[in-house]
């Protein structure tokens, strides 16, 4: 029911002229969207009724996500769940106080930056803490540019609360394939930081619901492209015939939705799990957010390909799922990653 | 999806695990010291038959997916052998509930369940294969009997069986799929040979089935003449669930990562060589999703509400998770993987192996994969039929 009135929302508020828009003008934030979503309730989702927010769990987050990735939403979501779950998870009363009602009306956004900590450091980033200061870089932070809040994560996996207007914080945009969302690189120079408690096992939790929102968008991707596939198959006609009545053309789609169908329940179980079952919410998110990267690259590839050469166009843009599966894909750890550590969640791997 | 359990469901645990710890000394190593004591005995106690009424034999409980679920995990945990399945079992008796009249369900449902009666199943034939509607196995009136000729292929436990369910041409004149009839037939009837069809396991897990004037009285037609086809579409509906059973799966992925935690290789576990590990744990997230797919269609029963196209992808997924876990511990196994006879560097009696061959033949059965993109495609997603061609 979440779902589907947020679909309407979005349908609403953000078709796709409005994401081509967005994506062809850097100088647009899209607050129209946002204002929409905010007046949904969306940016209180995970967040407590006493702050303002709707109390929901995981899975209610994860079926959001799974909305915005069927409409590749202009809209950064990752920090909007997982900043209230550190918050709530290692901040102080002063802290929630402080933050959660400003989340939970849309005022403030914020953003996380853990990439270096999930999916490893690159280009010299990371960033280490002393003294109550943070110094380093942080790559890859989905919504960084805009965040008033930036929840990080230190080389030794402390996480520490940043305020968007700290001295010393810069931002640049990285620009990226996916111009549905726009990505940040942080540089801290000795900025002033408060230290959350919870350290490498909060980080942990940030990490597997990162994972479960990130598959829940793919997922609600590869419902739109196959959904997109079906429609067009039917409707094409060559040598006489629509092509989805040719085996060829009606096998690919049986094989997008074979892949898709049971992804679906395994993100949906990791997401209840999260909250219902934490002893398999590592494990299950970790194999949601594989198995959906996997599924996610079929189901581009092949959608694409089912529209014949109307599939690689701008016009039609079915680019725009690809491209979010795309990322998606390597968002806080690509596949390979993502199952050396389900390995070592479960002893298999040193 | 909630699946928390409820007193009720917490004691119901209790209770099936009191029986197994009782008669924990009626079996070894998963298998029944007395299967048909032990049949019987499940049957009593609600773990086998379970939503069959009283009056044919079953323990008549109301269906709940949720007990049933938990007779499987705790009978799994126990390594306590399940109630006999068989296609009797699986594939007829449902059938026979659906469709059957009262006297045919009254005969026999009651000795199908306790295992005193073998079933196969007679449906595809040499010319009949994922056209099973094209079969030519012809009955032709004579009297209050048929006389059947014909041959099927395919027959698992034919040789074993006192009975077939059968599907032959009743109506030579009607259309393809309303010609069709049902039938029981008993295999020692007269004109019957059965002859074991070897595959390239090596053994011979099916049959060839050929008739020749084999009298069959009219009624042991069942659902009526000319509905076979809509009675057997039933039945098959049954079978694909078995087929791709996630629980048999999982237990499979469990035996590998045991396989690939215990051989050796230049003094190197398997496991811990990282491209074997990550086709491991690929198929671990595959397994997994069947598994929560499965929950998810119970749920969705258990609620009445339709499954739709995830209820389709099982019999495809299924079996071919199946075939790649074999495959890739067949890979692990790596040289040992080619032995397959008796032998002191042979793994598992050969089990892998087996696998890996038989069930690409289930990949095959049951409807192939072909055939089963086909039903997803044209039933789960409305895409259009392959039209007819214009000369047959």
């Amino acid at each position: 029911m979440l779902q589907e009135s947020l679909s309407r929302t979005l349908a609403d508020a953000s078709p796709l002229d409005r994401v081509r828009k967005f994506a062809g003008d850097l100088k647009d934030p899209a607050k129209d969207v946002w204002a929409a979503l905010a007046d949904f309730g969306l940016p209180g989702i995970v967040i407590p009724e006493e702050h303002g927010g709707l109390g929901l769990t995981l899975l209610d987050a994860a079926l959001a996500s799974e909305a915005l990735g069927r409409a590749v939403a202009p809209v950064p979501f990752m920090g909007v769940v997982l900043a209230p779950l550190a918050l709530i998870g290692g901040g102080t009363a002063a802290q929630q106080v402080e933050w959660l009602p400003k989340l939970a009306a849309g005022e403030v956004t914020a953003a996380v930056a853990i990439s270096e900590a999930v999916a490893g450091t690159r280009e010299g980033a990371g960033v280490t803490a002393k003294g109550g200061k943070l110094s380093g870089k942080a790559l890859f932070v989905p919504g960084g540019m805009a965040a008033g809040l930036i929840i990080v994560a230190d080389a030794k996996g402390g996480l520490h609360l940043v305020r968007g207007d700290a001295a010393g914080l810069s931002r640049s945009l990285m620009l990226n394939i996916d111009e549905t969302r726009r990505l940040a690189e942080l540089t801290f120079d000795n900025v002033v930081a408060e230290p959350l408690s919870g350290g490498p096992a909060l980080l942990g939790r940030l990490r597997d619901a990162g994972w479960v929102l990130i598959a829940a968008d793919s997922l609600g991707a590869c419902d739109a492209m196959l959904e997109k596939a079906v429609a067009y198959a039917k409707e094409r006609r060559q040598f006489g015939r629509v092509i989805g009545s040719y085996q060829a053309v009606k096998h690919m789609c049986a094989e997008m939705v074979a892949e898709i169908e049971p992804c679906r329940a395994l993100v949906w179980y990791a997401a209840y799990a999260f909250d219902a079952v934490p002893e398999e919410g590592s494990l299950t998110a970790a194999h949601a957010k594989a198995l959906t990267s996997e599924v996610g690259r079929f189901v581009a590839r092949t959608s694409t390909e089912v529209h014949g050469g109307m599939g690689i166009t701008d016009l039609l843009g079915l680019h725009f799922w690809f491209k979010r599966l795309g990322l998606n894909r390597q968002l806080l750890g690509g596949p390979e990653r993502v199952r050396e550590i389900a390995a070592r969640l479960q002893g298999l791997a040193a | 999806m909630d699946l928390t359990p409820t007193p009720e469901m917490l004691a119901f645990r209790d209770e099936v695990r009191g029986f197994l710890k009782a008669r924990a000394g009626d079996f070894a190593a998963g298998q029944a010291k007395d299967v048909f004591a032990w049949q019987r005995l499940l049957i009593e106690h609600g773990y086998a038959a379970r939503t069959i009424p009283k009056a044919y034999g079953g323990y008549g409980a109301e269906p709940d997916i949720l007990k049933s679920r938990i007779i499987a995990e705790e009978f799994i945990a126990a390594s306590a052998p399940r109630g006999m399945a068989g296609q009797g079992i699986s594939m007829l008796v449902p059938t026979l509930l659906e469709v059957g009249s009262e006297e045919q369900k009254t005969r026999w449902i009651g000795p199908t369940l306790r295992g005193e009666i073998i079933w196969c199943q007679g449906y595809s034939e040499p010319g009949a294969g994922s056209d099973l509607a094209s079969l030519q196995t012809k009955a032709i009136e004579d009297g209050k009997d048929f006389l059947i000729s014909g041959s099927k292929i395919w027959t698992s436990t034919a040789a074993q069986a006192q009975m077939m369910f059968c599907l032959v041409r009743t109506e030579p004149d009607a259309a393809k799929h309303e010609g069709i009839s049902y039938v029981l037939i008993p295999m020692n009837t007269p004109g019957i040979e059965v002859r074991p069809l070897k595959t390239m396991t090596g053994s011979a897990e099916f049959n060839e089935v050929f008739f020749t004037d084999v009298r069959v009285a009219q009624d042991q037609v069942v659902g009526g003449r000319g509905r076979g086809w809509f009675v057997a579409n039933a039945t098959l509906k049954h079978e694909r669930g078995m087929l791709g059973d996630p629980n048999a799966t999982e237990a499979r992925l469990g035996a590998l990562i045991e396989l690939m935690r215990s051989e050796v290789v230049d003094g190197q576990r398997i496991i811990d060589n990282p491209v074997f590990r990550d086709r491991l744990m690929q198929l671990q997230g595959r397994v997994m999703a069947m598994k929560f797919n499965g929950l998810r269609l119970i749920s969705a029963q258990l609620s009445q509400e339709p499954v739709g196209v995830a209820g389709l992808v099982v019999k495809l997924q299924g079996c071919e998770l199946n075939h790649q876990i074999a495959a890739l511990a067949i890979d692990a196994l790596g040289e040992l993987g080619i032995l397959y006879h008796d032998g002191p560097h042979l793994r598992a009696r050969g089990t892998w192996q087996r696998n890996y061959m038989f069930d690409l033949g289930l990949i095959i059965g049951g409807g192939t994969a072909q055939i089963q993109k086909n039903i997803i495609s044209e039933r789960g997603l409305g895409m259009p039929r392959e039209p007819k061609p214009a000369v047959l």
